[in-house]
């Protein structure tokens, strides 16, 4: 399957957001090798880029840095998203993106 | 049965747009109210393209919303088709854009929720921050007559009840099926589009020279064409006090068979050459994404806005419009609010809070502007996904621009008349096909 062509680094634009993540309770959990096709979606739909594959191939998926917004929800609810809740606060805080703008 | 103590007359989920102002004009009429906001503070997790039409907002605040943070009134509508490397575009301004009956704003949400937020404490509302809503809570009778926070696992479940529970948690709801309003377990991806944003600071005057805007004003601009690989979407672009918003939306549907990732069509964007001298000097303050509703009209049927003990506003049942010449989404969750709120208060002064008793919100909402609307634009989202491939695929753009390359471009090697400039080129997409999107168009809008 042919991966889209990335140039831009959208880890580098999070940064610049203020984000208070929980890292006790990923808040979305996704699948373990999950079957390519679906995967790509969340790849291609993903805002915040989190939904990643290298040049071999592997899959890799991290909550931090989540906006939130549920589209991997609507994309793959019902397939290789196994849980999708709100970030809720830890002992050390972590509810989230908190915009500053908008 | 046992009775129910109370700890609010309505809890509101939801800071934004409609959850505020239902919590305004329901503490206005002497309710108490909370209202549950999962981010830190009011608009944490709010984002806009954005602008706003400010005829709902005024019908809450009045007055007061002189001192409301809007960024620029809108007065340029800028309308642009893009090629592969070439841009039409259509610039609007009257002073009609003016008036304060059809006066628009750009806005960003952080600072205008918490303005709201600040005329509800003012009014006497409670506004809880930093957690979400986990569960409604449901009486013997089936009536939604509360909310739960925290997780039972580890003990940080906590619970209040009121008498009406009013769901205004925006796009991304994960209680508006928990309330029995959807049978759907989540929106399609034909109903949902995604927004990706960019603020970029630029300062005032560069603004304003850039734009060709007085203090004050500003400018909205729907860029479509070559952006989205093919499939459905586009691009705002609002200019605020000191930055500019770039939001690319793109319906969830096309854009997972398409092979360039929503991010990377907003990038592609800021690298254009018609862009980059806009652009140029920008720092970018914010990268923020969150979900469309555009379902339109259709969405909105398959939802219930209100059951025993509940009301649903806003986003969650898809109270958005897209024309794609302009987005509408936070005048319709206002006045959704403000019917809401109105009813809700009658159903408490009648002690009613079945779905009957909550009925008039519905029977509001069909006869105001905001279902109308829906309903006149309801065609538009299957023509978007249907018929304007000749827009997606640049056909349209690139038929526009080669007539006014040829309109334009003086080489020396002889003009030829208009005539027989154009007509080839119409020609070669075909007149009948263009005749008949325009029918279709006309249709759908």
């Amino acid at each position: 399957m042919s991966y889209p062509e990335i140039t831009v680094n959208v880890d580098e634009k999070l940064a610049l957001n203020k984000f208070n993540v929980n890292e006790e309770y990923p808040h979305i959990e996704v699948q373990e090798n999950a079957p390519e096709s679906e995967f790509r979606k969340l790849v291609l739909a993903c805002p915040a880029a989190l939904f990643k594959v290298d040049a071999e191939g592997n899959q890799s998926y991290d909550y931090a840095g989540c906006l939130e917004c549920g589209t991997c929800r609507v994309v793959a609810g019902s397939t290789i998203i196994k849980k999708w809740t709100f970030p809720i606060m830890g002992i050390e805080g972590g509810s989230g993106v908190q915009y500053l703008y908008g | 049965m046992a009775e129910i103590e109370y700890d609010f007359d309505v809890i509101v989920v939801g800071g934004g747009m409609s959850g505020l102002v239902a919590a305004y004009e329901l503490a206005k009429a002497e309710k108490s109210v909370l209202v549950m906001e999962r981010g830190e503070y009011c608009g944490a997790k709010n984002m806009t393209g954005g602008r706003v039409y400010a005829h709902s907002l005024r019908k809450v605040f009045g007055d007061a919303l002189e001192d409301a943070p809007f960024q620029r009134k809108i007065v340029h509508e800028k309308l642009s088709l893009m090629n592969k490397d070439g841009l039409f575009t259509l610039d609007t301004t009257t002073p009609e854009f003016r008036e304060q009956k059809n006066e628009s704003y750009s806005i960003l949400r952080a600072p205008f929720d918490q303005w709201m937020a600040e005329q509800c404490e003012d009014m006497g509302v409670e506004i809880m921050c930093g957690m979400p809503v986990e569960d409604l809570l449901k009486g013997e009778d089936g009536f939604i007559n509360g909310i739960a926070v925290g997780k039972e696992e580890d003990g940080t479940r906590e619970e209040m009840h009121a008498k009406v529970i009013m769901l205004c948690d925006g796009a991304n709801s994960l209680l508006i099926q928990k309330a029995g309003l959807t049978d759907q377990a989540a929106p399609t991806t034909h109903e949902m589009a995604v927004g990706a944003k960019e603020v970029i600071e630029l300062g005032a005057d560069v603004i304003e020279d850039r734009f060709g805007v007085a203090p004050g004003e500003g400018t909205a601009w729907m860029f479509a064409g070559e952006l989205t690989d093919g499939k459905p979407g586009g691009l705002a672009l609002y200019t605020n006090e000191d930055s500019v918003s770039i939001c690319m939306v793109v319906p969830i549907a096309g854009l997972i068979e398409s092979n360039v990732p929503v991010y990377q069509q907003l990038e592609n964007f800021k690298n254009r050459e018609e862009i980059k001298p806009l652009l140029k000097g920008g720092k970018t303050v914010e990268y923020s994404g969150h979900m469309v509703p555009e379902g339109g009209y259709n969405m909105l049927q398959r939802h219930k806005l209100v059951g025993n003990g509940v009301v649903a506003c806003g986003d969650n049942v898809g109270l958005c419009i897209n024309s794609g010449y302009s987005v509408r989404g936070m005048d319709l969750a206002v006045t959704s609010g403000q019917l809401a709120a109105e009813a809700v208060s009658k159903a408490i002064d009648n002690d009613d809070f079945s779905a009957a008793g909550l009925g008039s919100y519905k029977t509001a909402l069909d006869a105001s502007y905001v279902v109308k609307d829906l309903k006149n634009f309801q065609k538009f989202p299957e023509f978007m996904d249907n018929d304007l491939g000749m827009l997606w695929d640049n056909t349209l753009s690139d038929m526009v621009l080669n007539i006014f390359k040829k309109l334009y471009i003086v080489d020396g090697t002889g003009e030829i008349p208009v005539k027989q400039k154009i007509m080839p080129l119409v020609k070669e997409v075909g007149i009948f096909k263009i005749a008949k999107l325009a029918m279709k168009g006309m249709k759908a809008l």
